[in-house]
Parts: C-alpha cells; structure tokens; sequence
C-alpha cells in the first residue's frame, strides 16, 4: 500500500479507464514503420526513404491483457530541430499522455542515432529501446551488449530484425510489460533546456556497450553504388530502369486485364443481361450500360495498378530512390529545387497525395511550394489506366511501351517546365542533406500488404467517385429522355458543343470533352465515362466499345486527349491535399489555372502540328 | 582552410568546426558528421554535382555547397598515430 506523503505531490493518475498508449519514435529509415506493421499488422506505409511516414498512424492491439494504442510518430533525427515532422513530435510529446516511449534505433548506426535515445533520457519518459536490423549489424560484426547498453541508459533494451520478424514478439512482450507501469503523463519538459548530448558522452557508452569493427563495409551496396551511381553511365541506367519498368507493367498487366475484362462481360452477358430482362429498358440500361459497364472497366485496371505498386514499392523499399535524388539533384538545382524533388515526382507516379505529403520533409517554404507545383504533373496510377485503355484501343502492341513511356517523359517536361517558370516566385535556399542507406531486400510480405493496400484503395474510390461520377454521365448522355444517347440534342451533347470552340482546336470532339470534364474529380471516372458513352448500354462487351471509339477518333486526337488528361489537375484529392498543405486558396488556384492553360496549349501544339504535318 | 567540398574522393579527414546555421549543423550532427570525427569521400558527382560521404557506417550525400561549410584538418599525425 502507498503511504501518504509528508510533501504535496501530484496526485497519482490512475489507469483510467480506457488503454495504454505507446508511442514509436526514431529517425528516418530505421524500420520503424516496418515494426509497427510488424507489430500491428496495419497498412502503414513503409518506404526507405527518409520522412515518409506523415500522418500519425495509429492501431490498437491486444498486449498482454490490456489494449495498447500505438502511435507511429513520422521519424526524426533530432528533437530540436524545426522541421514540421519534429515540432509535430514535440506537440505529441508535450500535449498527449502517454504511458511508454519506444525508440527504435538502426543497430548498423548506433553512434549516430544513440543522441537521439540520450535526449529522450533526459525527458525522463518511460522509455524502451529497440535495436532494429540486428542482422544487418550482425554481417557487419557489430556487436552491442544489451546488458551495459541498458544499464547506461537507464531503460531496457531489446533486439530484432523487424524486417525478417526475429525478435519482434519478444519486443512486443517487452513492450506490454512496461507499459503497463507507465504513468500516463505527457513531458512538461522544456525542450529548448535540454543539454546538448557531447561526443564524449556518446563515445563512453559505445566504447564500453557496443564493439564496431573499425572497417564496416558493405561489399554489396559498394558495388551496386559503383555501377548505378557511376557519374556517366548512373542517370542513363535510371532512365533504362525506369522503361523496363513501364514496359513490363504493360506485358505483364495487360494479359491479367484481358482475362478480368472477359470474365466481367461474360457475368453479365450469362446472368445479368437474362435476369434485368423483364425490367424496363431505362432500368437495364442504366443498371448495365451506365453503372456495371462503367464501374467494371475501371475495375479491370486493378491489377495493372497492383503490379504497377509492386515495382514502385521495390524501387523505393531498396533504398534506389535516394540514388536517385544523388542523381538528378544537380539538375533539380537548376530549377531551384533539389534530388528530393524529383523523388517526390517519381513517387506521385503512384498517387500525388502521398507525394504532395511527403513535401513536409522540406523546411524552406519555396521549396516545399515549388514541389507542390509540380507534383501533379506526375503521370499517376489512375491517368495510367486511361492511357493504357486508350494506347490498348489506337495503337499497335510494338508501340504500346514508347506511346505510355513518351507520356511519362511528357509528364516530367511538363514538371521541369513549370519550375523553371515559378522558380523566381518559389525561392529554395534549403541545404540538401541526406541519408543514403544501404540497398534492402524488399519482403514479400510487404509487397502483399502494398498489393492489399491498392485493391482496398480502389474499392473505397469505387464505392464513392467512379460510382457518382459514372451515374452522372450516363444521365447527361441519356437526358432529356427519348434523344439519341450522347447525341447532340442530350445533355452532354448541349455542354460538350458549347465547349466545342475551346476544344475542337485540340481535336477532342464534344463527347470527350464530357469525359474530361468529370475526369477533373478523378481520372477513373475518364475511363467509366468512355465506358458509357461509347458502350451505350446495348450488352456490348468492351471490344466493341474499343471498336466504336477507333472508328470515332485517330491516333493523333487520342495522344492530344491523353497529353491534356496528363497535364490538368489530377482530381479533387491532390486540390485537397494542396490546400492542406500549403494553407493557402491562392496557391491552389495558381496550380489549377497554371495546369489547365497549359495542357490546352501543349496538346493545341501537338495536335496543330501533327495536322499540319499531314498525319 | 581544408572544407569538406574541397576533400578528393577516396581521401579521410578529421572534422574541426562547422560553420553552418544552427539548424543545418543540429542536422549534420544527428548524421554522424561532428566535430572530431573522421570523414571519408566515397564519391563526387559530376559538374559539381553532390558528394557521397561517409562517417562512422553511415553514408550521407550532401551538395557542395552546404560540405563547404564542414571545415577539416588532413591527417597526416592521425596517420601516424593510427598506424
């Protein structure tokens, strides 16, 4: 039993109702999010790349006999510093209570990350240390003695190799056990008065704990780095990479997509079509043509963008897209950005949003806008669908690959181009610091959880925009009731001709004006509508809306449709996003009259030219 | 004076000031590159592109610009003593 203290202390804080909080906290590229996935089997992202993880992921898990919370807290190198990631740390700190900090540290650098585990001593948390990669230490012959490490920290210490999933149980008990002793306090520390942490003290722990053999090289990273880093051959064998990338995606996705495709239309030409037989024509068509024809061709374009994932998540779990940075950041700089940039760019070839977030990493204000400017003009996953449907339709297979390669490459001018313009306005004077870590194998286990990620990732997209947007062009094209579909007398035919003198100059007629125009909440719908509009309800498989839309449109009015489609803002989300992020309504509004007036000119350019040139 | 910028491929020296803004040092320091520690340039890119550098197992790349203001001294005594 406590006895009553003589002096007036706080009152102890019962464990109230309610769950333990546990906090992860370490520097970027330590494994943390892989632990926490680990740990929780969540979908945090992973990525090796420094600062991805942005928002504070959260799962809750049985530990022991208790609930735990777990907060992923974005990685860090410092709890001084002042970037967004680390003021967002120290608000956590300071604001939320929590019962026990675990700091995970990368064994293979512990001299440099052992400050980190020192400040957080002086805290005075409740704290927890993990040595992740303990195999990567362990082919270094790096040896840490857990005892002494421990006993100079004043905290238990455990290992694990998160990654491969050794140690990360026992991790987890150890993690139960001191939570459950934890106060539930936030720190009311002042962290501007925390001592700085002196080589000397580092040194005294590391030289009693810890034994680094004095030359700790990794063979195989040194000579993969020889080759893809070379200052001649490095930037063209990016660029290789990146088109046996985008060709293999194509071979290996498109067969997948035939066989959904196929499956799809026979469903509804065995069940759907004989069992809608007996409703009224308006029922079945809308039922079938508009909302299965619409939401399923959209559909079949998930594996591609699971395969597609899987190459962007090995690109970026072995550690390539710092290499990267190291690559292009001399001619990033003369665009006033940095090698980051670009990464940021080639990771909006999945999705903006992440990239756009991923921005945060970047302290100087210019910087960060300038990278938010040019980041929708990354070709992402849901343009590839419509490019793929659309080169598929116009374009023989030996073309296929340079047609989607050609985009991309469009993508990115569009992207350089538009920070040589800006950079004036978006001054960068940012220092370009960064960690390269040695190459990883990316997990199979990750590469399902990516995969996982992107089916649930469409579903929700589904279930929301593809349906809405998909409904609603089908009315446009069959209001008022009674005119031909999509004919000039409906609803869509009235708006797309009033478009016609904006748009005719580009060789986009006025039913794929229509397309473009919802193609503005989300490129999906772009391929749903073309699904509609030119499927036309009447039980065609898609073959033959590919037929009707060859016969209505050539090659060169399909790549002067596909460079707008590429360069006009992405969707709703990244404008969101945008706005999150930079808090500022002006700066969206410069983004979307920026990308808009200059998809109508490149594609006005290209399509004037090819003309005239006879094609 | 010796800077990290001027520091050929191949060659180690030893850090003795750094003469960044105090946010860009915090940030060096967290990397591993402080006063006192040996550092090793693993390699420079082209047209004064960045530098690959390594301190202690970590690899860093860093542009010229901001190596220049990672001041070193070369060691020919740390040679001697190290040998």
């Amino acid at each position: 039993m406590a006895t009553s203290s003589a002096h007036p202390t706080l009152p102890p804080v019962k464990p109230a109702s309610g769950r333990r909080r546990v906090a992860l906290l370490g520097m970027p590229n330590t494994g943390k999010s892989t632990f926490f996935n680990r740990l929780t089997g969540a979908q945090a992202k992973v990525g090796n790349w420094p600062g991805i993880t942005i928002d504070l992921l959260t799962a809750r898990l049985i530990l022991g006999d208790e609930v735990v919370e777990f907060v992923d807290l974005p990685g860090i190198y410092d709890l001084h510093g002042y970037s967004d990631d680390e003021k967002v740390v120290r608000r956590f700190l300071t604001t939320q209570p929590v019962d026990l900090v675990v700091i995970i540290l990368n064994s293979v650098q512990i001299e440099q990350q052992l400050p980190l585990a020192l400040q957080l001593q002086q805290l005075g948390l409740n704290r927890l240390l993990l040595l992740n990669m303990q195999d990567e230490a362990d082919k270094l012959g790096i040896r840490v003695d857990i005892d002494k490490l421990s006993s100079a920290l004043q905290c238990p210490v455990s290992q694990m190799a998160a990654k491969k999933g050794l140690g990360v149980d026992q991790a987890g008990r150890l993690i139960a056990q001191r939570a459950a002793v934890g106060n539930r306090l936030p720190t009311n520390a002042d962290f501007e008065q925390l001592q700085p942490i002196t080589l000397e003290a580092v040194q005294a722990i590391i030289g009693t704990s810890v034994d680094i053999p004095s030359v700790a090289s990794h063979r195989l990273t040194e000579r993969l780095d020889r080759v893809l880093l070379h200052p001649v051959l490095g930037l063209p064998l990016f660029l290789l990479i990146l088109y046996l990338m985008f060709e293999a995606v194509y071979l290996l996705g498109s067969p997948v997509q035939d066989g959904l495709d196929q499956l799809q239309s026979g469903f509804k030409d065995n069940y759907l079509v004989p069992a809608l037989a007996h409703t009224p024509e308006w029922v079945s068509g809308f039922l079938l043509g508009g909302l299965w024809d619409g939401v399923m061709t959209v559909a079949t374009f998930v594996p591609i963008i699971v395969i597609f994932f899987w190459f962007i998540a090995i690109i970026e779990d072995t550690g390539y897209f710092s290499r990267v940075a190291y690559l292009m950041d001399n001619f990033m700089a003369r665009l006033g950005l940095d090698g980051r940039s670009f990464v940021m760019v080639m990771m909006g070839f999945g999705c903006n949003v992440p990239a756009l977030m991923g921005t945060r990493v970047m302290r100087s204000r210019g910087a960060r806008l300038l990278s938010m400017l040019i980041i929708p003009f990354s070709l992402c996953s849901a343009r590839l669908q419509v490019f793929v449907f659309l080169i598929a339709l116009l374009f023989t297979k030996q073309h296929a690959g340079a047609v989607l390669f050609s985009l991309y490459v469009m993508g990115v001018l569009a992207a350089m181009l538009t920070a040589l313009i800006f950079k004036g306005q978006y001054r960068n004077n940012e220092p370009f610091v960064l960690e390269l870590p040695p190459y990883r194998l990316p997990t199979l286990r990750m590469l399902l959880l990516r995969a996982w990620h992107e089916v649930r990732h469409f579903l929700k997209r589904a279930s929301t925009f593809i349906v809405l947007g998909v409904v609603a062009v089908w009315l446009m094209t069959h209001l008022p009731w009674g005119v031909a579909v999509a004919g000039d007398q409906s609803l869509a035919g009235l708006v797309g001709n009033v478009l016609q003198p904006i748009f005719a100059p580009l060789g986009i007629d006025a039913k794929l004006t229509i397309a473009l125009i919802f193609g503005f909440i989300a490129k999906e719908i772009v391929i749903g509508s073309l699904a509609v509009i030119y499927g036309l309800g009447d039980g065609a498989a898609n073959s033959a809306i590919g037929n009707q839309l060859a016969h209505s449109i050539d090659w060169v009015q399909a790549y002067s449709f596909m460079l707008f489609t590429l360069i006009y803002t992405p969707c709703l989300s990244t404008l969101a996003t945008m706005k999150s992020e930079s808090k500022s309504a002006r700066f969206v509004w410069v983004s979307v009259i920026w990308s808009v007036s200059l998809a109508w000119l490149v594609s006005f350019i290209f399509y004037q030219t090819a003309r005239a040139l006879g094609y | 004076m010796l800077s990290l910028a001027r520091l050929r491929s191949g060659q180690t020296a030893q850090i003795t000031q750094l003469r960044s803004d105090p946010d860009l040092s915090r940030r060096l320091e967290a990397l591993g590159l402080k006063v006192g520690q040996l550092v090793r340039v693993i390699r420079r890119a082209p047209l004064s592109g960045p530098i690959q550098v390594r301190v202690g197992t970590t690899d860093i790349i860093l542009r010229r610009r901001d190596a220049d203001a990672i001041h070193l001294q070369l060691p020919d005594h740390l040679a001697t003593a190290i040998a």
